[in-house]
């Protein structure tokens, strides 16, 4: 389904702040895959994703979603295969717009927009059931504007968003990290709700490593922009956190890991 | 001298009249500035450009009508330039908006072949002219020759088109790439297209607000478009400031955008009547918007956290 081959990532080359974020990494990932992806702070994550969202093109390498060569497809023309939710719960929603016209939006996700009415009446049927599944009484508050959300329902929204229009493909680049303990669980557990409902092909990063390890058939460990650590099947049922940590020293050749990886 | 009240109350139909006609063009400023989030300079330059080619089309015998919608057109073409210089060119909105409003001078001249051309209502039929609130008035014309109401009428069709277009998907596009550019691009929403296409839009009607205006005085003048930014900037504002809490529907906040910019030219009016120096109309204006732009963060800064201070305090 996704197929990362050799790419890399540099940014701001040729200056003091150069940084080399991406250094060749490749990965593939099988349809109907949930990876969970963990590394320190700088490690190269959100470089890994927003590389595969388009965000900006990498260096070098090649990006192909579903057989389909994006490497160099805008970020808004990729967007068609890809459901994003971000970190900062104020980046995918738009504040001043309602909860079904944002829904609208997305549902309409890689089509072309015209001139046709922005919301059906029918549509928001369909978004009251979709909303009634989060189960925090948003379906009663189409009109809301989102900028009265509080971060949790907001970050909900957006999963919902992302995942509306079934995308071939779920980036999630930490967006439990903003919300308090209990939103953050409820919020990952409608993660793995609607990642397993609909079969999608799933990047999760968290700073969490009992997140990682609990939820996804496969775990990789980012290390100064590559794969450190790689880990799926019944070998990934049976990580512990002890286990982990042993594997990331043997594979990146150094014993920094408890203080970079920060066991939270 | 002295103030005589009813000096200033004569004044009001003219000062109504024009503050509809630059309603209009504050109504595209706020296309720019508050749905897309882009303070747009080319509107100093393409509200002459709209008066120009009207007036021009005019004088070279087209129907009135048609000159408006070439002033239109005309300002969608300066709307467009703006959004290439800034999204193919990198170039931020403030210094394209510049740019082309520089340019749009020698543009201007060139339409008009020299700085100045008139009209006069007695050659040519025009939609709008300042002379026909007195020829309503003293029942030489119709009711419907008024420039309140002709005007009143443009604004109407300009609100309900505006309103329709911002609810189709497109236009939801367009608000979203205002409201949150990183959400609308993740949602595939060429962001670049949406501006250009909202730039082009608002240039329109600034537009076509300066060829209304041009008939309205009766000639197109190179300086006309000059401080207009800021005209449409404290409409837009002052709207908001007097009408946010009662308008919430998108309609009426454009109305409330058109009643900013009457009632912006009922205090000019009120100054000039009060005889004040017309030259210090430019400042005033100036002031009062930075002002109005100010308010909020200084809001923000030091008076909501004197009240949360007061509200934590009674709370404990
Ligand atoms: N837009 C950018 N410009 C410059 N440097 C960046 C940018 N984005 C990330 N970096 C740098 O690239 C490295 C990897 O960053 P990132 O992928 O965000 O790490 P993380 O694994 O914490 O998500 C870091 O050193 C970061 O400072
Ligand atoms: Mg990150």
């Amino acid at each position: 389904m996704l197929e990362l081959i050799n790419i890399s990532k540099t940014f701001n080359p040729g200056t003091v702040n150069e940084k080399l974020a991406l250094d060749r990494l490749s990965l593939t990932i099988k349809d109907g895959e949930f990876v969970t992806v963990i590394g320190g702070n700088g490690a190269g994550k959100s470089t890994m994703l927003n590389a595969v969202a388009g965000v900006f093109f990498v260096d070098d390498g090649r990006i192909i979603i579903d057989g389909n060569d994006v490497t160099r497809l805008e970020e808004h023309r990729r967007a068609k295969y890809i459901g994003r939710v971000f970190q900062d719960p104020m980046m995918g929603t738009a504040a001043s717009m309602g909860i079904e016209e944002n829904l609208a939006l997305a549902n309409r996700r890689g089509q072309f927009r015209g001139l046709k009415w922005g919301i059906t009446h029918k549509e928001r049927q369909f978004y009251k059931e979709q909303l009634a599944t989060l189960g925090l009484g948003l379906e009663n508050r189409l009109t809301t504007k989102v900028g009265l959300l509080s971060g949790g329902q907001r970050q909900a929204l957006t999963l919902l968003m992302a995942s509306l229009k079934k995308p071939k493909l779920l980036l999630l680049d930490e967006h439990t990290a903003a919300l308090d303990p209990k939103t953050a669980a409820k919020v990952l557990e409608a993660t793995e709700e609607i990642v397993r409902r609909n079969n999608l092909t799933t990047l999760m990063i968290t700073h969490n490593m009992r997140d990682a390890i609990n939820h996804g058939d496969r775990l990789i460990m980012l290390y100064e922009g590559r794969i450190a650590v790689d880990v799926s099947g019944e070998e990934k049922k049976k990580l512990t956190v002890e286990k982990l940590l042993e594997m990331f020293t043997t594979a990146s050749g150094s014993d920094e890991a408890d203080d970079k990886l920060l066991l939270s | 001298m002295s103030l005589n009240p009813m000096n200033l109350l004569s004044q009001l139909p003219g000062a109504v009249a024009q503050g509809l006609i630059w309603g209009i063009m504050a109504m595209g400023v706020y296309i720019t500035y508050r749905i897309l989030d882009l303070a747009d300079l080319t509107v100093d330059g393409s509200f002459c450009t709209g008066a120009a080619v009207c007036v021009m089309m005019i004088l070279n015998g087209h129907s009135v009508w048609v000159a408006i919608i070439c002033a239109f057109l005309a300002g969608m073409l300066t709307g467009l330039a703006t959004g290439l210089l800034h999204t193919v060119f990198g170039i931020s909105p403030i210094l394209a908006g510049i740019l082309t409003q520089l340019g749009l001078w020698s543009v201007n001249l060139a339409i008009m072949t020299r700085p100045n051309q008139s009209i006069s209502t007695n050659n040519y039929k025009l939609l709008v002219a300042l002379r026909f609130l007195d020829d309503v008035k003293k029942g030489l014309k119709p009711f419907y020759n008024h420039p309140i109401f002709v005007v009143g009428i443009f604004v109407i069709v300009i609100i309900a088109v505006l309103y329709w277009f911002f609810g189709t998907e497109l236009g939801c596009s367009i608000r979203a790439t205002g409201a949150n550019i990183n959400m609308a691009r993740a949602q595939g929403i060429n962001t670049n297209v949406n501006k250009i296409i909202g730039l082009m839009l608002s240039n329109g009607m600034v537009a076509l607000s300066g060829s209304l205006m041009a008939q309205y005085q009766n000639f197109a003048d190179i300086n006309m478009g000059r401080g207009a930014i800021v005209i449409g900037l404290a409409a837009v504002i002052i709207g908001e400031v007097l009408f946010s809490k009662i308008f919430r529907n998108f309609a009426l906040k454009l109305l409330s955008v058109v009643l900013g910019s009457i009632i912006y030219y009922i205090v000019m009016q009120t100054v000039l009547w009060l005889n004040i120096d017309a030259n210090y109309l430019k400042l005033f204006s100036a002031l009062v918007v930075a002002v109005c732009l100010g308010m909020p963060y200084l809001k923000a800064k030091y008076i909501t956290p004197i009240q949360q201070r007061k509200r934590g305090k009674s709370n404990a």
